[in-house]
């Protein structure tokens, strides 16, 4: 019995070994080669990139056609974990450098990123600014209920260094894992006043309007993008880099409330 | 007697022979669920593994007593416990009534018990902000009435810890009273205890474990939650941040924290599993 529990255990990790192999391979072959791009291209951005990555995908792929572009968007650090920990992405966009060196510094990048947009911090607060906030310093008012950030997403180590700088302590209700978080808290009501950034106003711009504030030009957020060394689809990759940095990318990105680089 | 000699042979060969068999083909288990099963069991254990291995075990002692991790391990404990406490409180009764009131709609009531089990959590979180919120349908009554505010608070957190656990202690519940022998409370009712009396004195002691099953899968659940914790009381240390939130943001800058902070939640809930294990649920 014991000799058949080992056997059996051996065949079970057997099956599993040659499970792991066979999955992901069917795709690498895709889109390498000739320089016609085709293929799925995995875009890992982001998440104040949602909208307008979204418009830039459906272009890039109507201007190759066979191409099709795969969106994941989340919090640049939670982004360049999955990365690191060897998620199958061809390009990653990131709201900060520093998110980005992750993946550069461990080796996961091909070539060096480029920035191609910057992002400036406004006060988010829902139609009718029930709080009366018209800058920085009415968010540290008793009653005024904010959301930011947490210090680990690119989103709030901007909005600690501006708050800093106006020397505005700020208690906030929550800490959000991702703008897009604190940005829904603001459309739902439940708080007064949330910092984000200019472009999510901007997406959101039905039941939230900016309030912007002169300290924001301290915590500008320099946006790069890179195409990644294990991508399984590196043809893709580097011609979707290169669209995003060109003219029509960078005119959805400035209607997006973006600054160009 | 040669003959008979044979035969006796015969016979204790066949004897012997079928013992041999008969455990063997009982004790037998078929390949086609001894693999599957061993698949499965190792796609379960597997990632612990993996988590285990990767615990830095150098810097062990000194990440555990770092301040942030202990504020949100205690706010987990305290607020799964409140939540299992408040799931009880509303969720035995509603077992009661479902498994033994006969009234119009009891399907579709015990369909609509079960609907957070496949709800989103972050959906849930949306949902409960839409009625408890400032906004709310509930909410709005409740700051203007009362001053009270249900988001970012730690009773938010128990609430939604609450509304995505309690359908599993009404399941287990039900499920515990259906099975039970519903003559004892007759058997009450004859000899005049009213129906309050029967629940509290003979069914509940009778469903004892099922209760005990259930008020610790709702407890476990509770201490795991996620999506519609973060969604409706958001995040702050010390009064919002749970454990699942804090290795959710450790995990953004810093895989070993998070890692460490998983290695804690997980032992404390196998730890207390066990241990009510043994206590309470020997007998199930």
């Amino acid at each position: 019995m014991s000799a058949r529990a080992t056997r059996t255990a051996m065949a079970v990790v057997m099956a599993l070994t040659v499970a792991g192999c066979g999955a992901g391979d069917d795709r690498a072959t895709d889109g390498s080669g000739d320089g016609r791009v085709t293929g799925t291209v995995t875009v890992f951005a982001a998440a104040s990139l949602t909208e307008s990555f979204r418009r830039i995908g459906e272009d890039f792929e109507a201007a190759n056609p066979g191409s099709a572009v795969t969106l994941n968007v989340a919090g640049s650090s939670a982004l360049a974990n999955q990365i690191n920990q060897g998620a199958p992405a061809d390009v990653f966009a990131s709201a900060a450098p520093a998110n980005m060196a992750t993946v550069t510094e461990a080796g996961n990048a091909d070539g060096t990123p480029a920035t191609f947009a910057r992002n400036q911090l406004v006060i988010a607060v829902p139609r009718g600014n029930p709080g009366g906030v018209t800058g920085l310093a009415d968010l540290s008012r008793p009653g005024v209920k904010v959301a930011r950030c947490a210090d680990q997403v690119p989103c709030g180590a901007a909005a600690r260094t501006a708050l800093d700088t106006a020397g505005v302590a700020l208690t906030p209700v929550t800490l959000e894992q991702d703008v897009r978080g604190a940005l829904a808290k603001v459309k739902l009501g439940e708080v007064d006043a949330a910092v984000v950034y200019r472009s999510d106003v901007r997406a959101a711009s039905a039941d939230v309007t900016a309030v912007e504030f002169p300290e924001s030009a301290r915590a500008v957020n320099d946006y790069p993008i890179v195409a990644l060394k294990d991508a399984p689809n590196p043809a893709g990759a580097r011609a979707f880099v290169a669209y995003v940095r060109s003219e029509p990318a960078q005119a959805v990105l400035a209607e997006a409330g973006f600054q160009a680089p | 007697m040669r003959q008979v000699r044979d035969d006796t042979a015969r016979e204790r060969d066949d004897t012997a022979r079928e013992r041999r068999v008969t455990p063997r083909r009982r004790g037998r288990v078929p390949a086609a669920l001894l693999i599957p099963a061993g698949l499965g069991l190792l796609f379960l254990v597997l990632p612990l593994v993996g988590l285990v291995i990767r615990v830095p075990w150098t810097t062990l002692p000194q990440r555990l007593t770092e301040p942030g991790a202990l504020t949100a391990l205690r706010l987990s404990v305290q607020t799964a416990t409140l939540a299992t406490a408040l799931c009880l409180l509303l969720g035995v009764p509603l077992a009661w009534v479902l498994a033994r009131v006969e009234f119009p709609g009891r399907r579709l009531v015990r369909a609509l018990v079960t609907v957070p089990l496949v709800l989103p959590p972050v959906v849930g979180g949306v949902a409960l902000l839409l009625v408890f919120g400032r906004r709310g349908l509930l909410g709005g009554w409740l700051d203007a009435t009362f001053g009270i505010t249900l988001p970012f608070t730690t009773a938010g957190v128990m609430l939604a810890e609450s509304f995505v656990a309690m359908p599993f202690l009404v399941i287990a519940v039900e499920g515990a009273l259906r099975a039970a022998d519903h003559r004892y409370e007759e058997a009450a009712a004859t000899l005049g205890a009213s129906r309050w009396t029967a629940f509290t004195h003979v069914t509940l002691p009778l469903v004892a474990p099922g209760l005990a099953a259930g008020a610790v899968l709702c407890w476990a659940r509770a201490l795991g939650e996620f999506g519609a914790t973060i969604t409706f009381a958001g995040n702050y240390p010390g009064r919002t941040q749970t454990m699942p939130l804090a290795v959710y943001l450790a995990l953004e800058t810093d895989l070993e924290s998070a890692i460490v902070l998983s290695l804690v939640l997980l032992v404390v809930s196998v730890g207390i599993l066990v241990a009510l294990r043994d206590r309470w649920m020997s007998s199930a």
